[in-house]
């Protein structure tokens, strides 16, 4: 039991699973996705899962936001000032007007106040009563006045190379799941693939998982009371258990044009990331990576696993993830020794003399 | 493509896994662009510029696939010496008359023995109209002269070779730097890519959209890679060709058994009033005897497709009830008839899948036009605008409607989806593939064939027993389709009588087995000749679903491909003259001699698109016309000479070859040519339909800016499937503009923040998109700031989401050939905010078509300054 | 693909640059509202009233005995009342008692909490006893409550402490930075707290002749806490920021300046006049309430910030990288972030 807090492990058999169902998961290769959001569009159909709200966010093409109750599957647009392999741009040479990044975020950053469920239930939109905080009009872009050449040209300021990012973002189901390590009704659960789901009608939505997740995965469904199913729920991802049952694939692997998402058993799967990394390096694509493909790392590695063209971050991605249980043990010893400490506190205050 | 066709872009990665380069040009850095190999950002509306380039690079460098351009296109064929070209013009062809903004294709033609006998005034008269593209259907224009000089040396002066050189001479790289906004290099990086991957053993595909289409010169664009590929060999031949994206599921069907007005199924043209009165007179227009290839049997075509109307009372002593065809009496496109609408001459409207209130350009008019009717159906999924703008469409904002003035009565009739009924999609690649039913429709929803054949019944019993003779169009019909359990019509039943039958003899009731056993004297009939062979032998081949892994690459077991379920058209191309492959690797039809007791016959992995008997070395009798008039070298069987057309004697109205002109309007002067637009562009001079200055123009500078506009992966059209559906509204809830990050300094633009976008029609609003994923371009030494507009929001009350259309700036401006709009660009202003509401935003757009001095005529003249000695020598042409 | 540089001028380290996604969360903050640090504060109240009150029974202190008892019924009501309230499925509440998981704080502390609340009720409802009718308090029922009392007293005083550390771990075994990285002191900061609260609430219910041990609980206690949350703050390195910062860095501010007052003045002068025992007792109640909720406030902003998860990870990982050997949690000693761009 006490290695079902860290390092390798195929997790179905440690929860106690005996008919041995290869371990099931997701490897999203980022190189090929086209953005097309097909995966969270047939995510919903399939699952039910209800619209997240209709906020536009500035963020390149992004409109869902972030992964959430109501968005298992999250297509993120990036565009950088770098290149994607040998492509060619079109953009090197032509002259360049002031870097954009810093205003961009600024203001995708202040779309996000106010109560977006797909950003998890967000208070950081209201002030100590609970009132709604107006959320702050986007920052002015001071990019200097209305100009007749082409800016930055004077100073001879040119764009470089460019890409454009994309990737399918989903629940990792993770080798070690601190969303089910903590959750206290038994709600969630390891099925016989080794993947981790809800059971809705056992949450009782006490969010512990919300903030236990070290990739912001699950979150508590807001909406209608009895209007918006399953409101009031820890809700995510569940790799579509009533589908792969049927040894059907998850709706988002179906309807994705490109097999950037490719399902199957975690073990092919991570041989064929290991190929596909090889290949792209080859052709000079040397930044692709792959990202939690190790059972060494802080989760024991990802049941849903990416090649990523940048650094976890870029995409919203933790670098280095550790599932907070692992230190758990430490805890109970230090709550322990405090307990001790407060006993032992209140019997010396009443020591002897009255 | 990755954009609006993602589930074919599937197959572009594959073939990039397998190697192949991929190149996207594009204004914008698109979705394509982020997995293709190359990007080529470029002005909007300059493609003629870039393909002519091209052109030139290949001609120069000598990069032309030679033994195939000589054999296969007309390059050696010899023009008339009175042919006088844009170069020598100051960018007019000869012929052209300023007055109708015309030109007389007389002196574009072949040379030929009988020259000096010049044609009468009546055929004058009617060469002209046969030039006029949208009467032609999908015929080969017919020639004047059946046998052509050629020289195949390509050396003669007037040879189309060296015209072709001489036209394009000055599209140098340089030129295209400064006509389309890019660099030479990266002009030359395609130049390059694409002449290396042509030849025997490689082919190069190109794949385009509206955004060639949907330009004043948009026919032309076409024509340009058309030209690009015959000098490449890369027609006829596998992973060649030039393949068109369509808009919707099945557009192409929609030609083909057409929508449009002016044609009858399989490329037919449709009558004209007064020219075809008779189906002789009708006949001759489009084959004419002595002319060459397979059009020459138009007269089966056209009365099987008689017999399939009407059936038995379709006899030889009625003309096979030709009479009873509707005939043309003008232009009905779209366009027409919407200002037809606003002129209260039209009572009545079916919108049938179709939202033209927020989809189509000059969406103002179209609501205008709508307002102005007596009735309206509207038949759709949804409660979409086109049924909702009287009571909450933006002129009701801007006071310029009130509801209760408009008198339109609007029949809203609940449509089935296309997973709600069974029925086929014609693709791009011509391929039929037949859907079946997966769910039945909700409530009263029900599907277009129901609905038609219903109507049918209907009126017929309206009419039974009528002695009107004009009645027998209907009542005459066959309408006899096949009902199932459910009392839906049979599809299939339908399909069958596309098909066609033979009508009488022993064969009798069988189906037709191709469109090669259509005849004219009755004895068989056939809705609509391409698709004749799909119902062979009584079996829905379009259902055919055999997996690709399971055959060959060609995969003939899936679906069905009209003509005659060939995969690659033209594909005799693919061998050399002498029959053989042109390579190994690239082997596709051949002629293989030990077949047939070694009689030879053509065979390969395709079927092939020739007489299979018809050995490499025929060569026809001279004045031999139709099939047999073609050599066993002519490749191109349904065009008159049986030759690629790199130049176009006859079938275009605004000239023989490409030639760049400036969209009607643009803030550029045309670098080429003293003529800006194009000179036989149909304007449309309207108060309703006011035009930005271009440059050189009194106050140009209004509207310095250019726009595109676009749809989103996320969205479909006009949005009427889309807005509607929350998981598809919420990934692209709002209306935006992107700009570049220098545009947006120019203007004070902030990300997220409002634009408000001016032309002199209307004011549109939009939340604004900071990208570098736009480029600002270096045009002729200045700055072209170009704005990207998704197309899919509009103003109403019923959707998920709405917003400004996009469509509602856009001016009516036509091809000539074939009446599209150019709502791919226009001119127009862009500040920050959002826009005035009601009357206020009427003032706004008067505010700026004051300051530019916009009048009806502003930008409607086809030629501006007619260029120095143009009278003179436009004369020898005439 | 953004470039942050969300400066902070309190920040104990200074501001390292990193890549965040628009600037947005990379872990989720936890849909608690105020119930939450509401509920943290009154189980410590509870759980060190229970163990005032059992000494004051052990050693024959009836006010303080009531005091502790009372004190202890309250708190425990209102913190299972924030409790029940924060769930998104209230009627749900009892589904924790499906199951029983070493793994889920939330779990064992459920547990701790139905072992500690009925004892701790019981010993109240003694107190109580007075109120009851002469002739019900003289029957059996009565009898009954009156001789379960002492007992009663002394077992919720054995679970008491374990219901006032257990809350530590509620909040550190998350990926919520702050809360996180605190989990080595945390404990011990907040059965400080709840002893100084308690003590508090002693000092305030009971005469100064009872109240010396309530004195000295609180004092102790208070120390604990001042002592023990420096240490952590120096051990938590950028994660410590949100503690400075913000409404969270306006709460600790208070709650040390109260602590210490109230502190000093139980020391000082808690034993000589009522009042000032009172007033201190306030203060210490006050401060203890106010680092529950600055400490839950500063965990949200930690969650908030993308910032206070990529750079102790990539400090964690450049550490790897420079082979410096990790300490036993893998953490690598306190130094700003490389730019990873």
């Amino acid at each position: 039991m006490s290695n079902s807090f860290y390092g390798p492990l195929d997790p179905a058999p440690d929860a106690g699973w005996r008919d041995d169902q290869p371990r099931k998961g997701f490897f999203t290769d980022t190189s090929v996705c086209i953005g097309c959001k097909a995966c969270e569009v047939a995510c919903k159909e399939w699952n039910a899962v209800p619209e997240d709200g209709l906020l536009m966010l500035g963020s390149s093409y992004d409109n869902s936001g972030s992964l959430g109750a109501s968005t298992w599957r999250h297509v993120k647009f990036i565009e950088q000032p770098k290149s994607f392999g040998h492509q060619n741009a079109g953009m090197a040479g032509t002259a360049a007007g002031p870097a954009m990044t810093d205003v961009l975020n600024r203001t995708a950053d202040s779309a996000l106040l106010g109560d977006r469920t797909a950003l998890g239930t967000d208070h950081s939109g209201l002030d100590l009563l609970g009132q709604p905080v107006p959320p702050a009009r986007p920052a002015p872009v001071e990019l200097g006045m209305p100009l007749s050449v082409l800016p930055g040209a004077a100073d001879g300021a040119q764009r470089t190379e460019f890409r454009w990012l994309m990737e399918s973002d989903v629940c990792k189901h993770c080798t070690h799941a601190a969303c089910l390590d903590v959750c206290p009704t038994g709600a969630l659960f390891r099925t016989e693939f080794g993947t981790v789901v809800v059971q809705d009608d056992i949450c009782n939505g006490c969010g512990y998982c919300v903030p236990a997740c070290p990739f912001g995965v699950i979150d508590r469904r807001v909406g209608e009371k009895g209007v918006t199913k399953n409101e009031g729920v820890a809700q995510k991802c569940t790799l579509c258990y009533d589908r792969i049952g049927d040894g059907l694939q998850p709706a988002c692997a179906q309807a994705c044009p490109t097999q950037s998402i490719q399902y199957g058993d975690v073990e092919e799967l991570r041989e064929r990331a290991q190929a596909r990394v090889d290949t792209l390096h080859e052709q000079g694509v040397h930044d692709a990576r792959l990202y939690g493909h190790d059972t060494h790392d802080g989760i024991g590695g990802l049941g849903a696993f990416f090649l990523l063209l940048d650094e976890p971050e870029v995409y919203g991605l933790p670098p280095d993830p550790v599932v907070t249980t692992r230190d758990l043990p430490e805890m109970w010893r230090k709550a322990g020794l405090a307990a001790l400490t407060m006993l032992a506190g209140a019997v010396a205050v009443f020591g002897g003399r009255r | 493509m990755a954009e609006c066709h993602p589930v074919g872009f599937q197959w572009v990665m594959e073939a990039k896994q397998r190697g192949a380069k991929v190149i996207h040009i594009d204004p914008r850095f698109t979705r394509t662009s982020a997995l293709a190999d190359q990007h080529v950002p470029i002005r909007v509306g300059s493609d003629i510029a870039f393909l002519g380039g091209v052109v030139n690079y290949i001609l120069q460098n000598e990069k032309d696939f030679r033994e195939y351009v000589v054999a296969y296109t007309n390059a050696a064929t010899i023009l008339r010496e009175d042919f006088v070209d844009t170069e020598d013009l100051d960018g007019l062809f000869s012929g052209y008359d300023p007055e109708t903004a015309s030109y007389d294709g007389e002196s574009w033609q072949y040379a030929g023995h009988d020259q000096q006998a010049s044609p009468s005034d009546e055929d004058e008269a009617a060469a002209g109209e046969h030039n006029a593209g949208h009467e032609l259907g999908g015929r080969g224009a017919t020639l004047e002269h059946s046998v052509v000089q050629r020289d195949e040396t390509l050396q003669h002066p007037r040879c189309v070779y060296q015209v072709l050189k001489r036209h394009y001479a000055r599209y140098t790289p340089e030129m295209v730097e400064q006509v389309c906004g890019v660099p030479v290099d990266q002009f030359l990086a395609v130049c390059e890519a694409v002449t290396a991957n042509s030849g025997r053993e490689r082919t190069t595909a190109w794949v385009y959209s509206v955004g060639w289409t949907h330009h004043s010169t948009g026919v032309q664009y076409i024509r340009g890679s058309a030209i690009v590929q015959l000098l490449l060999g890369n027609m006829g031949r596998p992973g060649g060709g030039i393949m068109a994206l369509r808009g919707h599921a099945s557009i192409q069907g929609s030609t083909d058994i057409p929508t449009l007005f002016n044609l009858l199924p399989g490329y037919l043209p449709m009558p004209v009033a007064g020219e075809h009165d008779s189906l002789d007179g009708y006949v001759a227009t489009i084959s004419e005897p002595g002319m060459k290839g397979f059009w020459t049997e138009a007269r089966s075509y056209a009365v099987s497709l008689l017999k399939a109307w009407y059936g038995d009372a379709a006899q030889p002593e009625n003309d096979f009830c030709f009479d009873l065809l509707p005939k043309l009496t003008g232009d009905h496109g779209t366009y027409q008839t919407v200002m037809d609408q606003i002129d209260g001459k039209v009572e009545g409207y079916f919108l049938v899948g179709q939202n033209p209130a927020v989809g189509s350009a000059q969406a103002k008019m179209q609501r205008h036009g709508l307002a102005a009717l007596k009735w309206l159906v509207v038949r759709d999924v949804n409660m979409i605008e086109s049924a909702t703008f009287w009571k909450d469409g933006p002129e009701i904002a801007t006071g310029e409607l009130r509801t209760e003035d408009i008198e339109t009565e609007v029949f809203f009739l609940p449509a089935a989806t296309h997973v709600e009924k069974a029925g086929s999609f014609t693709q791009t690649q011509r391929m039929v593939q037949w859907r079946h039913k997966a769910v039945d429709p909700p409530g009263d929803a029900r599907p277009e064939l129901d609905f038609y054949y219903e109507l049918g019944v209907r009126l017929r019993e309206r009419l039974a027993g009528s002695t009107d003779p004009k009645d027998r169009m209907l009542l005459d019909l066959t309408w006899d389709y096949r009902v199932d359990e459910h009392g839906d019509v049979d599809g299939e039943s339908v399909l069958a009588e596309i098909n066609g039958r033979f009508e009488t003899g022993e064969r009798a009731g069988q189906m037709l087995p191709g469109f090669t056993s259509m005849k004219d004297d009755g004895s068989t009939s056939g809705g609509c000749w391409i698709y004749s062979g799909i119902y062979k032998d009584g079996v829905n081949r379009s259902a055919r679903r055999r997996p690709g892994q399971e055959q060959d690459w060609v995969a003939a077991e899936w679906g069905w491909a009209w003509p005659m379920d060939r995969r690659t058209l033209y594909n005799r191309a693919s061998a050399d003259p002498n029959g053989k492959p042109w390579s190994e690797r690239k082997a596709y039809v051949w002629w293989d001699q030990e077949l047939d007791e070694g009689a030879g016959r053509w065979t390969g992995h395709d079927v092939p698109d020739f007489e299979v008997s018809k050995p490499p070395s025929y060569r026809a009798p001279a004045g031999t016309g139709g099939p047999e008039g073609l050599a066993g070298d002519d490749p191109f069987i349904m065009q008159a000479d049986g030759k690629g057309w790199l130049y176009a004697p006859s079938g275009l109205i605004d000239g023989p070859m490409p030639t760049h002109y400036e969209p009607h309007e643009s803030p550029v002067s045309n670098p080429l040519y003293t003529v800006q637009a194009s000179p036989t562009r149909q304007v449309i001079p309207r108060k309703d339909n006011l035009s930005n200055p271009s440059a050189g123009e009194p106050g140009d500078d209004v509207f310095p800016y250019v726009f595109t506009t676009y749809r989103l992966t996320e969205h479909h059209t006009a949005g009427g499937m889309s807005r509607w559906v929350p998981y598809l509204a919420e990934l692209q809830p709002e209306m935006f503009c992107e700009v570049s990050p220098e545009l947006a300094a120019e203007r004070g633009l902030e990300n997220l923040g409002w634009a408000t976008i001016t032309t002199s029609r209307t004011a549109i609003e939009a939340r604004v998109l900071v990208t570098e994923r736009v480029t600002p371009l270096h045009v002729g030494g200045k700055v072209v700031h170009q704005i990207g507009l998704p197309y899919h929001w509009g103003v109403g009350g019923d959707a998920y989401v709405s917003g400004d259309s996009a469509n509602d700036l856009l001016g009516l401006t036509l091809d000539a050939n074939v009446h599209i709009q150019e709502s791919k660009v226009g001119s127009c202003d862009i500040t920050a905010g959002r826009r005035p509401t009601g009357p206020a935003l009427l003032r706004h757009v008067e505010g700026y078509r004051s300051r530019a001095g916009v009048t009806v005529e502003t930008g409607n003249q086809q030629v501006r300054r007619v260029p120095g000695d143009l009278a003179h020598k436009s004369g020898d042409g005439a | 693909m953004s470039k942050g540089k969300r400066g902070d001028k309190n920040a104990v380290v200074p501001p390292a640059e990193f890549t965040s996604y628009y600037g947005r969360p990379v872990v989720k903050a936890s849909p608690w509202e105020h119930d939450i640090p509401a509920y943290l504060f009154m189980g410590g109240v509870a759980a060190g009233s229970s163990l005032l009150a059992a000494g004051a029974d052990l050693t024959d202190r009836p006010a303080l005995r009531r005091t502790g008892r009372l004190g202890a019924l309250v708190g425990l009501t209102l913190s299972m009342a924030a409790l029940v309230r924060d769930l998104g499925r209230p009627e749900r509440f009892l589904n924790m008692l499906r199951v029983v998981k070493v793994t889920s704080p939330m779990s064992v502390g459920t547990w701790i909490l139905t072992a500690y609340g009925p004892f701790a009720g019981l010993a109240a409802a003694a107190e109580l006893r007075g109120l009851l009718p002469r002739r019900v308090r003289d029957g059996i029922v009565g009898r009954l409550l009156g001789a379960s009392g002492t007992p009663a007293g002394l077992v919720a005083a054995a679970f008491a402490p374990a219901v006032a550390s257990y809350t530590a771990v509620l909040l550190s075994d998350t990926a919520t930075p702050t809360w996180h990285e605190a989990h080595r002191q945390l404990p011990f900061v907040f059965v400080g707290s709840a002893c100084a609260a308690s003590g508090g609430l002693g000092m305030i219910g009971a005469p100064l002749s009872e109240a010396g041990p309530a004195r000295r609980l609180a004092v102790g206690g208070a120390l604990l806490e001042l002592a023990v949350e420096r240490r952590m703050e120096q051990s938590m390195g950028i994660t410590a920021e949100p503690l400075h910062a913000g409404h969270a860095g306006q709460l600790m501010r208070a709650s040390q300046v109260l602590t210490i007052a109230g502190a000093a003045g139980a020391a000082l002068l808690g034993g000589r006049s009522r009042g000032a025992a009172v007033v201190s007792g306030a203060a210490l109640m006050a401060g203890s309430a106010c680092l529950r909720f600055g400490i839950f406030d500063a965990g949200q902003a930690s969650a908030r910030d993308p910032r206070y998860t990529v750079v102790p990870q990539r400090e964690r990982l450049a550490a790897r990288a420079a082979r410096i050997v990790p300490t036993s949690d893998g953490r690598p000693p306190v130094g700003t972030a490389q730019e990873k761009r």
